[in-house]
């Protein structure tokens, strides 16, 4: 057994959903409860696969790659396929192995329209092989693949299950993805042959750059394609514009994984890929990103006040919150990137379970205009505290999730990595502490609005809105346990994180710098961070 | 004396039999088919594109024994070469034209159009090609090309009732011919500077003979590449595709865009590795301004498109500037191979992805009569099987894993992104906007396949037939292969075409 999941674990927990996929494609379409006990069948099977995994796997050796396997795949280009899985990988795949069975179990009796449960569990499962091989992929061209495989059943998701204006929204959706993907690919093929990697694994090509060094001209082009590619993805400000119709179109069940997962794609890719590639690169970029992160704290936030519908309101807060973790990714500290990380999870059960809440609500009210909806607390008041408890965790409640995704991550712009500007990170941090004030602002203002109050005169006497019902409280059970879970006990994530983020992290971000002369800088391979932080301290000292 | 000079100059060449085994035994079928047609009539006539179809494959066994015998032959002093190269493209043709047969058995013979001249000219065509694939001499060359064109201008005006198929023909023909013009015109430039009609004689006068005048040879390369770039439909020489595209018999238009296209890189291919090598400071820049007004013209025009198959004339146009990109910077140094190996695995993934659209839109226009893309709205309704293989396909075509198209775009990528010269990124550059152009048409149809509200809400499902199903799980199966194990296609797309040549 412990060879099996040695050897095939990962293989078989990847591609399992596919054999699902194949199992249904051969029911007839009218066996609708078939489909639906199939589905399920697929995706808990892979959580097994996933608690198997979670029992051999070794928590004090997190920083290596765990269950690895290596062969060639396409030979002509050198690239292998390559699996493996470490602390910084982990949370994020069990988080995907935990979304889609409870999103199966939601949708089990409303299933948007056109309804044909047979294509939409297909294409929930082909997701799922998409999400899981992309967090557990160390060739960039098997990254790539996997990385756009996720896109097509997310395409036809909002193109055909979605709300009034899908068209518009999947084909955005599709073109800003596809845009950061080709410049994405662009810039892997740059870095492999300008760093004359032996091939397309992720170590090799580390290994080749920090020999081989790349120039720093093609560096930070190579960054900026990678930054393009996994910033629209996550999204950053100024490339979120589809994110708020792609989540506001989606049907429920897509929003939840949109935002539970498929955002984690870009941040995975920053942390795992381009910066232990291009450390230096991701030092000068890193100000920029800080930046961005920050805009689209308040940007979003600003939003967020701004919008009548729920669920484009909830959208405009995933700007808000993907901006606390990058913030945290560009101070490039091991503090901040474990704080990305934990944001990433938190954001993805926390608004998951939001996007869960809204799409329960337009299905009992019919609509999501906040103007509209009041008393929830009145008519559904198992869902009204729900939807509170939520909201408390989202706006960073300590003792829930959220707050260990937005604290340490604000803390950690303090002390900015090895040759960042300490004064503008700091200003950042003082920016962004700001957005937190303003998302207590916006997600209160939702509460009181949205359940607080009486009920509108128009559905007051509704008998259709009831309270949550057994499928809701089966598939909203485990997000909840594990949003207090972990609010309480924040090392579930920081213990499995913090050695892989250590170990990522290039030795010159970690060393420090101020107690270096130039020439152990030298001597260590840290030159030029060292002298961007010597710039700063010149500057500092300047002013 | 009269008898020995005849004899003399009726002496054989010796013939090597097995290496021209493919090329008599697609003959002997054609030949065949006419045959039974002539002696049983119409009792023949529902077997024969079954025949035509077994004659196709029969034609792979020689191709298969001399693969695996290995050995690269040289006929006719050279004008006529079996490499892998050639066999790899043979191959190509073959399948392609099996599919292409499998595709237009029902609509034939439904069309009630002359079942035995169509697959008889079919054969003729594919015959051409195979015999271009071996061609490294300018009039073996010229020869294969006339012998795979003459067919296809007749049948594009196959539906001869319908004006429309009749001034596709005439077009077609009229600007095929003026294509063959300049570029024999070329040719004899060449012939005329460097006395040789074989390509390796060429290129070795071109590098280490004494060159007298460098404007007729530019002129020549540029007329010859000219005269290929109409058969491929590169912009701006492309004019003819959309129109005759869109008034070919539908399964004719798969032909052209696959087959013939694949059959005009081949040529080029050749002309370029081996009669012009050395000379990459003519054809770079050359094949460079071709393969960037190719893709952006192509997607750009196909953006407003609204009848499918010219919106595949205008995608094929845009293909056929990725195709080309590799050679764009073939010539430099440690890139030829590489290159080659690009464009023979683009070409051979993107016969199978666009053949699989076609036979989708065969398939589906059957129902809706029309080949408008407003027809196909919410095919997913009522052919749900046929909707997720255009998805496949379409996407395919855009380039996105884990389908076949993908692996064919990264090659073209790697190629250009090793080139280490600015051109050569530049045209990377370009080739990565225009794939985000080109998603948007295709992803716009697939949309409306999977989303839209069929025409009246009409949801009878569409009579698929046996032939077209299995065509279209060829394509689908090979789509999906090829995107997921490379290998397959990326190793015997591994040839070299410099042995002969330098």
């Amino acid at each position: 057994m412990e060879n099996f999941i040695n050897d095939w674990g990962l293989t078989v927990t990847t591609f399992l959903p596919m054999v699902g996929v194949a199992v249904m494609l051969l029911i007839p379409k009218a066996q609708e409860e078939l489909h639906k006990k199939t589905a399920l069948a697929t995706s808990l099977l892979v959580a097994v696969m996933g608690i198997l995994i979670l029992t051999q796997f070794d928590f004090d050796a997190t920083g290596q790659l765990q269950f690895a396997v290596d062969h060639i795949w396409i030979d002509v280009i050198n690239s292998h396929y390559a699996m493996g899985l470490d602390g910084m990988s982990l949370p994020l795949v069990l988080l995907t192995m935990l979304v889609v069975p409870l999103c199966i179990i939601y949708s089990w009796n409303h299933f948007p329209e056109p309804q044909n449960p047979k294509a939409f569990l297909i294409l929930i499962l082909v997701l799922e092989t998409g999400m899981i091989g992309t967090f557990m992929a160390q060739d960039l061209v098997l990254f790539f693949v996997f990385f756009e495989v996720v896109l097509l059943p997310m395409f036809f998701m909002i193109a055909v299950w979605g709300g009034d204006d899908r068209r518009y929204a999947s084909l955005k959706f599709f073109l800003y993805t596809l845009f950061g993907s080709a410049l994405m690919l662009v810039s892997f093929l740059a870095l492999y042959f300008l760093s004359g990697s032996e091939s397309f694994v992720l170590s090799d090509l580390i290994a080749a750059v920090s020999s081989n060094g790349v120039s720093r001209t093609a560096g930070l082009w190579i960054f900026a394609g990678m930054f393009l590619g996994f910033g629209i993805k996550v999204p950053m400000f100024p490339f979120h514009t589809w994110l708020p119709d792609a989540h506001t179109q989606a049907p429920t069940v897509g929003s939840v994984i949109l935002a539970a997962v498929l955002l984690k794609l870009g941040t995975y890719g920053f942390i795992r890929i381009a910066i232990p590639v291009l450390p230096e690169a991701a030092v000068e970029w890193a100000p920029w990103i800080g930046l961005l992160a920050v805009i689209g704290i308040i940007y979003g936030a600003l939003g967020c006040l701004a919008q009548t519908d729920m669920k484009r309101l909830i959208a405009f807060s995933s700007v808000a919150h993907m901006g606390f973790v990058m913030l945290g990714i560009s101070t490039l500290t091991d503090f901040g990137i474990n704080a990305a990380i934990m944001g990433m999870v938190a954001h993805g059960l926390i608004t998951g379970m939001l996007f869960f809440i809204a799409g329960s609500v337009k299905e009992r009210y019919h609509t999501l205009d906040i103007n509209r909806l009041g008393g929830l607390l009145i008519q559904a008041p198992r869902m009204g505290w729900i939807f509170g408890l939520c909201v408390m965790a989202s706006l960073g409640l300590p003792g829930l999730a959220g707050f260990w995704g937005e604290f340490p991550a604000i803390l950690s712009a303090y002390n900015p990595g090895n040759g960042l500007p300490v004064t503008t990170f700091r200003v950042f941090m003082v920016i962004s502490a700001l957005g937190t004030v303003l998302a207590a602002g916006y997600l209160l203002w939702l509460l009181q609005r949205a359940a607080f109050g009486t009920p509108k005169d128009e559905f007051a006497e509704d008998p259709s809105i009831t309270d949550v019902t057994k499928h809701e409280w089966i598939s909203w059970a485990p997000f909840l346990a594990l949003i207090v879970a972990i609010g309480i006990y924040p090392n579930l994530i920081f213990r499995v994180t913090d050695g892989a983020v250590d170990a990522s992290l290039d030795d010159c971000l970690q060393v420090n710098a101020s107690e270096l002369t130039a020439e152990q800088a030298e001597a260590l391979g840290c030159a030029s961070i060292y002298n961007l932080h010597e710039d700063h301290e010149d500057h500092a000292a300047g002013e | 004396m009269t008898t020995q000079l005849l004899t003399l100059a009726f002496e054989r060449p010796a013939i090597d039999w097995h290496a021209v085994a493919p090329e008599l035994t697609l003959l002997a079928v054609g030949c065949l088919i006419t045959l039974i047609d002539i002696i049983f009539l119409e009792k023949a006539r529902p077997y024969t594109a079954t025949l035509a179809g077994l004659g196709v494959l029969a034609t792979a066994i020689p191709i298969i024994t001399l693969a695996m015998d290995g050995v690269d032959r040289v006929l006719f002093d050279g004008a006529y070469v079996v490499d892998d190269f050639a066999l790899f493209t043979k191959a190509i043709f073959l399948i392609s034209g099996y599919v292409v047969i499998l595709l237009s058995t029902n609509y034939v013979a439904e069309g009630d159009y002359w079942e035995n001249e169509y697959y008889g000219l079919l054969l003729a065509s594919l015959m051409g090609m195979v015999m271009m694939s071996s061609s490294r001499d300018l009039i073996s060359i010229f020869v294969a090309l006339e012998l795979l064109s003459i067919p296809a201008y007749l049948m594009v005006a196959w539906r001869k009732r319908d004006a429309r198929s009749n001034e596709a023909g005439l077009k077609y023909y009229l600007m095929g011919v003026f294509a063959s013009a300049v570029m024999l015109y070329g040719m004899s430039l060449l012939f005329g500077v460097s006395g040789s009609t074989q390509l390796s004689e060429i290129s070795s006068f071109l590098t280490n003979g004494s060159v007298s005048s460098v404007s007729a040879i530019t002129l020549a390369i540029v007329f010859v590449v000219a005269g290929f770039a109409f058969k491929v439909s590169a912009a701006p020489f492309h004019t003819w595709a959309p129109d005759v595209y869109e008034g070919a018999p539908t399964p004719v238009t798969a032909f052209l865009s696959v087959a013939s296209k694949a059959a005009g890189f081949v040529a080029l291919l050749q002309l370029i590795y081996v009669g012009f090598h050395n000379q990459s400071a003519v054809y770079e820049p050359l094949i460079w301004i071709l393969a960037a007004a190719s893709m952006t013209f192509g997607n750009l025009v196909a953006l407003k498109q609204t009848n499918i198959v010219r919106m595949m004339a205008y995608s094929g146009v845009a293909q056929t500037g990725f195709i080309l990109a590799p050679l764009a910077v073939a010539g430099h140094a440690g890139l030829e191979d590489q290159a080659l190996s690009a464009i023979l695995t683009y070409l051979a993934i993107y016969a199978a992805m666009n053949l699989g659209a076609f036979a989708v839109i065969i398939t589906l226009s059957r129902k809706t009569g029309s080949a408008e893309i407003e027809s196909f709205n919410g095919a997913f309704r009522y052919a749900p099987a046929m909707t997720v293989s255009m998805a496949f396909f379409l996407f395919s075509l855009a380039g996105i894993p884990p389908l076949g198209g993908w692996f064919a775009k990264f090659e073209v990528f790697s190629v250009l992104a090793s080139s280490d010269d600015v051109w050569g990124y530049a045209l990377a550059v370009i080739a990565a906007i225009n794939s985000v152009i080109a998603l948007y048409y295709y992803a716009s149809v697939a949309r409306r396949m999977w989303a839209d509200e069929a025409p009246e809400n009409d949801l009878t499902p569409v009579s698929t037939t046996s032939s077209l199903v299995s065509a279209l799980a060829i394509c689908a199966i090979v789509t999906l292969a090829f995107g997921v194990v490379p290998q397959i296609v990326g190793r015997f797309a591994d040839v070299t075409l410099l042995t002969l040549g330098g």
